[in-house]
């Protein structure tokens, strides 16, 4: 007989949760780009709708937590998971609201035409989303190499975001109508860029859960 | 100040030295004087141990000395004692422990039979001798001893039951009343199993002071046992008889057959050797029938 | 959820000390309440006042009402046996009987007259498995209570309360004698035993009171200090003497 088996399904719940959490979240920004890209309006108002969903997510995350730290009283690995999931929401939070951020962005947009002259931005979307999916399963497959190679994909969204950047500076040398356009889609590269930060805080607490040690530090 | 010393650095404890040897000593003592005892009853009394003197009345004609009557005299006295004793004992130790709510009550009986006791055994006989052969006209006879052999035994069963009563966990008893058993359930079924091992502890006890008593036997069931019970039991447990003890006391005092007496200090022993084994053997069959039933 | 036991202005009298002063509570049928407070707060006293346990004390006076589904404990109509057979109880330190496990689970079914070999093998093995000790047991059933461990004694008398199929299973600190594994394997137990049964424990410790109660009801001084959900006590009690003590800050 295992002595915590009820404390275990609890744990396991909470990963469920936090999958759960992770796929709404990358769905979002998978939504919001897809919106931006096809124009499509009201796409983007069901995301800025559906944002509070996942805020009551982290809410019920942070509830499951708070309740277990207080009715389990975790020690050692057990402790380190839940503060690694507590963290983890907190960002998947803010990942979330990028994507509404973004779907808001994408309502403001007039003319399409300057849409085919950033084409890296379908690619950072789709390297953020692959960030997001792959530091969740890090934290519920207990995978530091996947958690690394997390860590080290940031880099080449870093790059497209740059490659972004100059090519909106490029259209901007070349045509100052759509200034707005452009200073709307840098700013949606941002957030994309941001969402891949995330992905990385979210990997630096799953290393932090497996090992205690954080961003090179022990904290625990 | 102490001095600060290595825990290499020995001591000498001459005190220490000599109360270990005074204690050796002593308990060497007690253990000589044990065999010196019994190899100095054995060496006396062995010799004079014949097939004859263990199966037959003693013949005056044809001058020939035998104690099976007193044997048998002894056996009925321990029978029907303990037979008396025994549940009127077990019966008081448990009321006194388990029902008795009055502590005066229960102190004051707790001190009679703490007194009763130390008295001498002499004056109970002259009590049943008054009392059991007189006034119930129960006559000099092995019912009127084991009678009064009861009420000395008495003290010693009910002080040890209690005793043993008193030692078993209170939380069998909590245990057995909080899933509901009454007093009487929970006292038959899980006290007394229990305490099982100071009850016969307090058997044995009684058992050998039975056999030692002879003040008072000579007083209530007769001096001497110079032929075998007669007639069917009831007609023998009346008829009057000396025990072992008794028949030791008559020859080695009154008749200064010293060999005799150490003879039959020679069944006595064996007696309460072979006792003391058959209630322990007992006591252990119990102790596993408990665990296998 | 419904109530099991209610009690109302209870008072319990030991001689002329006043050990339990208006204790009014609810407790919750298929939950585990747990009782905690200091030494000598009255909560053990209380739960013995659920079985009339303290009836065996010379010099307890109760009054005010004990409700078991809406019968009054505590009057003359009833039979202190038949409320015990159904408000069993687990105490401090295991004390199984001196006599064989089988023997141990079958002593209630006997007291209540369940004799029939066939119904009583049935209800020990029953029994034992709910107590999740049948797996280390069931080939030495024959053998005494007393070679089993600590925690095993303590299972097999968890199991010997149920053999009895009692409603509600009161524990008087039932893991203060044993080692943390153990102490683990029983509040594992708990969290099986609320679906069938309502559960109530004293216990000294707080952090167990957490893991394993739904309600928790804190005594100071023979009162009644606060009672609520265990997350709600633990997180936000509303006495600041409920926060002093289960914070450590106590006296």
């Amino acid at each position: 007989m295992n002595a915590r088996n009820s404390f275990d399904k609890e744990l396991e719940r909470l990963h469920m949760d936090l999958i759960k959490m992770g796929s709404m979240t990358e769905e979002a920004i998978e939504q919001s780009v897809h919106a931006f890209t096809t124009r499509d309006n009201a796409l983007a108002k069901e995301i800025m709708q559906g944002d509070h969903q996942i805020d009551d997510m982290e809410k019920q995350i942070e509830t499951v937590c708070l309740s277990l730290i207080l009715r389990q009283q975790p020690v050692a690995g057990d402790l380190r998971r839940i503060t690694c999931a507590l963290k983890m929401i907190t960002d998947l939070e803010r990942i979330a609201d990028n994507a509404a951020d973004i779907a808001e962005l994408s309502l403001m947009i007039r003319g399409d035409h300057i849409a085919e002259m950033v084409q890296h931005i379908p690619g950072m979307a789709s390297a953020s989303v692959d960030m997001v999916h792959k530091s969740i399963d890090s934290f519920v497959r207990s995978d530091l190499d996947l958690a690394e190679s997390v860590i080290a994909q940031d880099d080449t969204v870093d790059a497209l975001f740059c490659k972004v950047k100059d090519e909106l500076c490029e259209t901007l040398r070349q045509n100052r109508e759509n200034s707005d356009n452009a200073i709307d889609f840098l700013m949606i590269a941002k957030y994309l860029e941001r969402i891949a930060d995330h992905a990385v805080n979210i990997c630096e607490w799953v290393l932090f859960s497996e090992t205690g040690i954080h961003k090179d530090k022990k904290i625990m | 100040m102490i001095k600060k010393t290595s825990i290499t650095e020995k001591r000498k404890r001459p005190l220490d030295k000599l109360a270990y040897f005074g204690i050796f000593l002593f308990a060497f003592l007690v253990f000589a004087m044990v065999v010196l005892f019994v190899v100095y009853i054995l060496y006396n009394g062995i010799p004079g141990l014949t097939w004859e003197f263990l199966t037959t009345a003693p013949n005056p004609i044809e001058q020939t000395i035998g104690i099976l009557p007193s044997i048998i005299n002894t056996g009925y006295m321990i029978l029907l004692a303990i037979l008396f004793a025994v549940p009127v004992g077990v019966g008081g130790a448990i009321y006194l422990c388990e029902y008795a709510k009055n502590k005066r009550l229960i102190r004051i009986i707790e001190f009679t039979t703490e007194t009763l006791s130390g008295i001498p055994s002499i004056i109970f006989g002259v009590f049943g001798y008054v009392f059991f052969c007189t006034l119930l006209n129960l006559k000099v006879s092995l019912l009127s001893g084991a009678l009064t052999l009861t009420i000395i035994v008495l003290p010693t069963i009910v002080r040890t039951t209690g005793e043993a009563l008193k030692a078993v966990p209170n939380s069998y008893r909590e245990a057995a009343q909080g899933i509901g058993a009454t007093k009487w359930y929970m006292i038959h079924t899980v006290l007394l199993p229990s305490a099982s091992r100071g009850i016969i502890t307090s058997i044995i006890l009684a058992i050998g002071r039975i056999v030692g008593e002879s003040a008072a036997l000579i007083l209530v069931s007769g001096g001497s046992a110079m032929y075998m019970p007669r007639g069917n039991f009831f007609e023998q447990i009346m008829g009057s008889g000396a025990t072992l003890s008794v028949e030791l006391y008559r020859y080695a005092y009154s008749r200064g057959e010293n060999g005799i007496g150490f003879s039959i200090a020679v069944v006595l022993l064996a007696i309460s050797v072979l006792l003391n084994l058959l209630v322990k053997l007992i006591n252990k069959k119990l102790g596993t029938q408990k665990a296998e039933s | 959820m419904a109530n099991k036991i209610i009690t109302k202005d209870l008072n319990l009298y030991y001689g002329t000390h006043h050990a339990l002063k208006d204790v009014s509570i609810e407790i919750k049928e298929h939950c585990v309440t747990g009782l905690i407070g200091p030494s000598g707060c009255g909560k053990s006293t209380f739960l013995k006042t659920l079985n009339r346990m303290n009836d065996t004390i010379p010099g307890v006076r109760v009054t005010g009402n004990v409700l078991l589904d809406d019968e009054e404990v505590y009057q003359n109509a009833v039979d202190v046996t038949q409320l015990r057979k159904k408000v069993g109880m687990v105490f401090q330190s295991p004390n199984p009987f001196p006599m064989s496990i089988y023997d141990n689970v079958a002593y209630g079914l006997r007291i209540h007259g369940i004799k029939k070999r066939i119904i009583v093998d049935e209800i020990v093995e029953k029994s034992l498995r709910g107590a999740a000790i049948w797996d280390e047991v069931k080939d030495r059933l024959k053998k005494s209570a007393l070679s089993l461990s600590g925690g095993q004694q303590q299972r097999l008398c968890i199991a010997r309360t149920l053999a009895v199929q009692p409603d509600v299973i009161l524990m008087d600190e039932p893991t203060s004698a044993l080692d943390p594994i153990s102490t683990m394997k029983i509040e594992e137990l708990m969290s099986e035993l609320k679906k069938n049964y309502t559960v109530v424990i004293v216990t000294h410790n707080m952090q167990q009171a957490a893991r394993i109660s739904d309600y928790t009801a804190f005594f100071l001084l023979g009162e009644l200090v606060e009672y609520g959900e265990t997350s709600q006590i633990f997180s936000m009690p509303k006495d600041k003497r409920t926060e002093d003590y289960i914070t450590g800050r106590f006296g």
